[in-house]
Parts: C-alpha cells; structure tokens; sequence
C-alpha cells in the first residue's frame, strides 16, 4: 500500500511539473508585451524598461521559472500587474465564489442524480427506466450556458424571482448572495446530474446481481433496506470518483457560466487576465486549476486502491 | 465475401433496425448533415444580408424561423450553423484520432518507455481542463474558428492515445497477434493487418461521442467570443448575441440552442447505438 502511495506521489509530482513547465512556456510564447500593454504605446523607451526590470522581465527564462516555483513553495505569489495586489489575495477573492458555487452544483447534481438513478435502475427496462434514461440523454446534450440563458430569461426576467446577472458579494448578507448563485448553481448541475444518474443507475445493476445481495433478500431483510444499506453503499465506490472528476470540472466549466451570469469568480479572472495580459495573474490561477485536478485524480486513485487492492496491479 | 461474414453484417443491421437510439440517433445526425450540405449549395437568404426594417420578426413565408437583431434570416444563419459545427467535429476528431491513435497503437506494440511516455504525457494534457487549454491556445494564436477547432483536437489526442492503447493492448493479449509475430510480421505490420482491424468498433463509437463534445465546446468557445468571430454565423456565438436581445425576442435565445441540443443529442444517440450494433460488449466513456 505505501509503495503504491510513494509512487502515485511521484507521479503527481512529474505531472505537475511538466505541468508548469508547459504553463510557463506558453505564457513565454504569449505576444504581448505586459509591461507595454500596462504603459500604453506612448510610453517612453526608458519608463518600458524599468518597468520590464520591476516586473522582472528582463532576467532570462529558467531563472524567473525557478523564482515563480520557489516563490509559490514558500507561499508567496506576484503582484498582479492589473490589479496591484498580490495574486493570491485576488484568487481568495474569487475562490469566495467559485467554491461554493462549484460545491452547490455539485451537491444539488448528486442529489438529484442518486435517487433518479436507482429509480431507474430498479425498474430497469420498463416505463421508469426508458424515462430517466431519455431524460439524461436530454440533459447530457443541452449546453449549461444555453440552459444558463434560458433559466434567466423564465426566472430572472419573466418571474422575476432571481438576479439576471452579477454578485453582491458575500457581505450584503448570507441569503442575498446565496440566492444570487442559485441559477449559475443549476445550470452548472444539470448536465452533471444527467452524467451521474447514468453512472448511477448503471453501478447499481452492477451491484444488483452481486451475490451478497441475493443473500441480504434470502436472509429476509425488507428490500427498502438492502437497497439503500447493501446496494447503495457499494455501488458508492465507482460513483464517489465521478463525483469527485465533477468537481475539479466544474471549477473549469464556470468559466462559461460566470461570464453567462456576469459573477466575479476565478473563470472571469482567466478570461481577463489572458485579455489583460496579466500573466502574474494567468500562470497561478491555471496552475491551481491544474493542481486541483491531479490532486483530485490522486486521491480518487488512492481512496480506489484502499477500498479494491486490484486497483494497484492495474496502475 | 464468406458467409460468416455476410451473417455478421445481416445480424448487424438487423440489431440496427431494432435500435431506437441508433435510429433516432442516425435520423438526427442525418438532418444535420442534410442542413449543413444544403447550405453549400443553397440558402433561403445571404447570411450576412441586414435589414434594419425587418428586424426581429416572427416566422413567415419570407422568413421561415424569422428575422434577428440585424434583421437578418435566423433560418439560413442555423443552416451554415450546422455547415461550420460539422467542419468542427470532423477536423477536431480527425486531428486527435490522427495523432491519438498513433501514439496509442504505437504505445501497444512497444510498451516499455514509449508507453510511459504516451501515459504521462495524457496526464498532462489532461490535467488541463479543456476550456483552460483552449482559452490559452486562442489566447496565444488569437481567437478564431480555427484555433478554436486546433484547441479542440489537442485536447481529443490524449482522449484517442488512452482508448486506442488500451484497445490495442487486449489485442496485443491474443494469440492471432501472438501468430502474427510468430510467422514472421513485423509489429507494425501486425498492428495494421490485426490491431487497427480489431479496435475500429471501439474507435469509430468514440469519434461519434468526442465529435458531440467537439460541438459543445466550439459553441461555448464561440459564446465566449473565442471561437468564429462574426459575422459568420455560429450557433455559439448566436447565444451570445441573443441575451442582449432575448427580452424583445425570447426566440434569439431559443433556437441557436435547440439546433445544439439536437445536433449534440443525435451524435450522442448514434454513439450509443453504434456500439450496441457494432459489438454489445464495448462500453465506450465520456471523456470531456
């Protein structure tokens, strides 16, 4: 188990690495002169260059990649070119509406998904079955930003009952910021729901012809409870790493959605840092993405060997 | 052609005939393609012809589905919609099953540091969500349709080197290679007289998937002003037009993304269908 742990960690390391090497690169490769884009095109020669020199683009390549990485080890981040603060006080900022938006759509997702899933997969070829299942082939085809549009237009402007766009930022109060990140939640969940309850449904009938569920039936117990407590529990396993792929997915899926609904989350911070070229900005905020997803993998990798020890042969 | 052969293909199409997704599926991918065909050769209206004075009106004999902010024809607008989601798909599956099936097939027949170098290099493109690797790739080479269709067929590499791979591998485990080599083939020529032939099913389900992925991420790459720019017409880019609109005229809104979910949703039925008739035993993944 330890040996498969170090050298999964090995590998998340090389990952990352290459990761931000291939970050670093192409930020190197960007057109656009930060330093001229800050100044505006009648900046004197002089002014350019000292500016270059403060924002450190006059070193070569290797030595400001190996200050970036040290940098962000030690916990310190660049100061945003735009913005004039350090990167990570703006990435908390916006993390402060990602995370929980990325959290309730992934919450609402699984609560719709689970229950929808095993309704099907209990009535598996008949009426229920054939519904959940065209449903979810509707729901897997529907663009969230199209569904993002469509639910502003019934909700916010026809009814009424939800801001079209914007964030009021979490100290106007707890219920009127959540209530602004109901719709961009929704549009981000159903599609996802509609993926699960297929992974659902299918891992359950998975489960359904194992044997320790023929005895929990023959030994008496009432169905509701073998259903919920045997069925359920291990049909959990394959499930849990959807559901956690969903998650590290749809911190990137908001990109579209936070410009749907105009929120000042970590999509929108991508978006224009790459239009400012902010690239202090740019290079942290993908390399947190990126860390987010294979940290996410690892996890889910080593969660899945723990529960199964076949799964470590396999990798 | 033997009969093995001919009542495998009889058996096929009768599994196919009694397939409703793969019928609903092949239907609808049939009237894209019928559209986007069509376009080439004939639309109800220039698709760039603006009419202040007609604008946003609602169907009629002119105007089949009616006329937008521009006032220009929503109908023909849709149909080179579907022209420029099809060249999508195909250049952005074709360019990852070129590059990803080579890699994988050749990480098959080699294994030892080829392979390694094949699976750690998916990781890495993989831990880029796609979205994030696209805005770079626009960002660096510029927005358009065709950074935005190279963009897509990067991220589909990775997607066809894993499923190839792992494909090929189980052939690789049987003994018709094993026989193949044994007589004196070299690898590559196994890999083309036995490999390819034997992952095909399993390829071809996965481009009818990735090729509805393909057309999901250019409409919100085209949303968010990065895909094809205006005034060609794309349906992603129609949305984006159309919430400035859509409180004058819901229908902007409507049909740009109708024409999307019936486009994704037929290609997504297909794939589904395809793998049932092309073998039961496959179970494609949906990977994007």
């Amino acid at each position: 188990m330890l040996t498969y742990i170090v050298r999964r960690l090995m590998v998340l390391l090389v990952t990352l690495i290459v990761a931000s090497l291939a970050i670093f690169v192409v930020l190197e490769v960007l057109p656009g002169d930060p330093a001229l884009l800050v100044l505006g095109i009648e900046a004197q020669d002089d002014t350019l260059a000292a500016l270059r020199a403060q924002m450190g683009l006059d070193r070569p390549a290797p030595v400001r990649y190996i200050e970036w990485i040290g940098g962000l080890a030690s916990g310190t981040t660049g100061i945003s070119h735009t913005y004039a603060v350090p990167v990570s006080e703006l990435i908390g900022e916006r993390l402060a509406v990602t995370i929980p938006l990325a959290l309730i759509a992934l919450i609402v997702s699984t609560l719709i998904a689970i229950p929808v899933g095993m309704f099907a997969a209990t009535r598996r070829g008949r009426t229920g079955d054939y519904a959940v299942m065209g449903f979810s082939q509707v729901g897997m085809a529907i663009p969230n930003f199209w569904f993002a549009i469509l639910s502003i237009l019934i909700f916010a402007v026809a009814l009424g009952w939800f801001p079209a766009s914007g964030f009021p930022g979490w100290d106007t109060g707890f219920a009127t910021a959540l209530w602004a990140l109901v719709l961009p939640a929704l549009s981000l969940a159903l599609p996802e729901a509609a993926i699960l309850a297929r992974v659902t449904r299918t891992s359950v009938l998975d489960t359904l012809g194992a044997d320790y569920v023929r005895t929990a039936h023959a030994k008496g117990l009432a169905p509701r409870r073998v259903l919920w407590g045997h069925v359920l529990r291990n049909a959990l396993i394959p499930m849990t790493t959807i559901i956690g792929l969903q998650f590290a997915f749809l911190l990137a899926g908001s990109i579209v959605i936070e410009a749907v609904f105009a929120l000042p989350g970590l999509g929108r911070l991508i978006f224009q840092s790459v239009s400012q070229r902010d690239l202090v900005v740019l290079r942290d905020v993908v390399l947190l993405l990126v860390v987010f997803v294979v940290v996410v993998n690892f996890l889910v990798d080593v969660a899945y060997s723990m529960i199964d020890p076949r799964a470590r042969r396999a990798a | 052609m033997s009969d093995v052969a001919t009542s495998l293909q009889a058996d096929r199409w009768s599994r196919a005939m009694r397939h409703p997704n793969f019928l609903i599926g092949a239907v609808l991918t049939g009237l894209l393609a019928a559209f986007a065909l069509l376009s080439l050769v004939w639309t109800p209206h220039p698709f760039d012809a603006v009419a202040i004075s007609e604008r946003m009106q609602g169907p009629s004999a002119a105007h089949w589905l009616g006329t937008d902010h521009f006032g220009r024809d929503i109908a023909t607008r849709l149909m080179i919609g579907a022209r420029n989601s099809i060249v999508v798909g195909v250049v952005a599956v074709g360019i990852g099953m070129l590059v990803g099936v080579t890699l994988g097939v050749l990480a098959a027949a080699r294994s030892g540091w080829i392979d390694e170098i094949v699976t750690r290099g998916s990781d890495v493109v993989f831990a880029f969500p796609a979205i994030v690797s696209a805005i770079l790739i626009t960002a660096i080479f510029g927005p358009g349709a065709v950074n935005a269709i190279i963009a897509i067929g990067i991220f589909n590499i990775p997607v066809f080197a894993r499923v190839s791979r792992g494909a090929a591998r189980q052939v690789w485990g049987l003994e018709y290679t094993r026989a193949g080599l044994a007589i004196g083939k070299s690898k590559a020529a196994v890999t083309r007289d036995h490999v390819l032939p034997n992952i095909a099913s399993v390829l071809i389900v996965q481009a009818t998937i990735q090729f509805a992925v393909a057309i999901l991420a250019e409409a919100a790459l085209a949303y968010l002003g990065l895909g094809t720019q205006p005034p060609a017409p794309s349906w992603g880019r129609m949305l984006f037009d159309a919430q400035t609109f859509m409180i004058l005229d819901p229908k902007l809104a409507v049909l740009p993304g109708l024409a999307i979910a019936l486009a994704v949703l037929g290609l997504n039925l297909l794939g589904d269908g395809l793998r049932d008739v092309l073998d039961p035993r496959l179970r494609a993944e949906r990977i994007g």
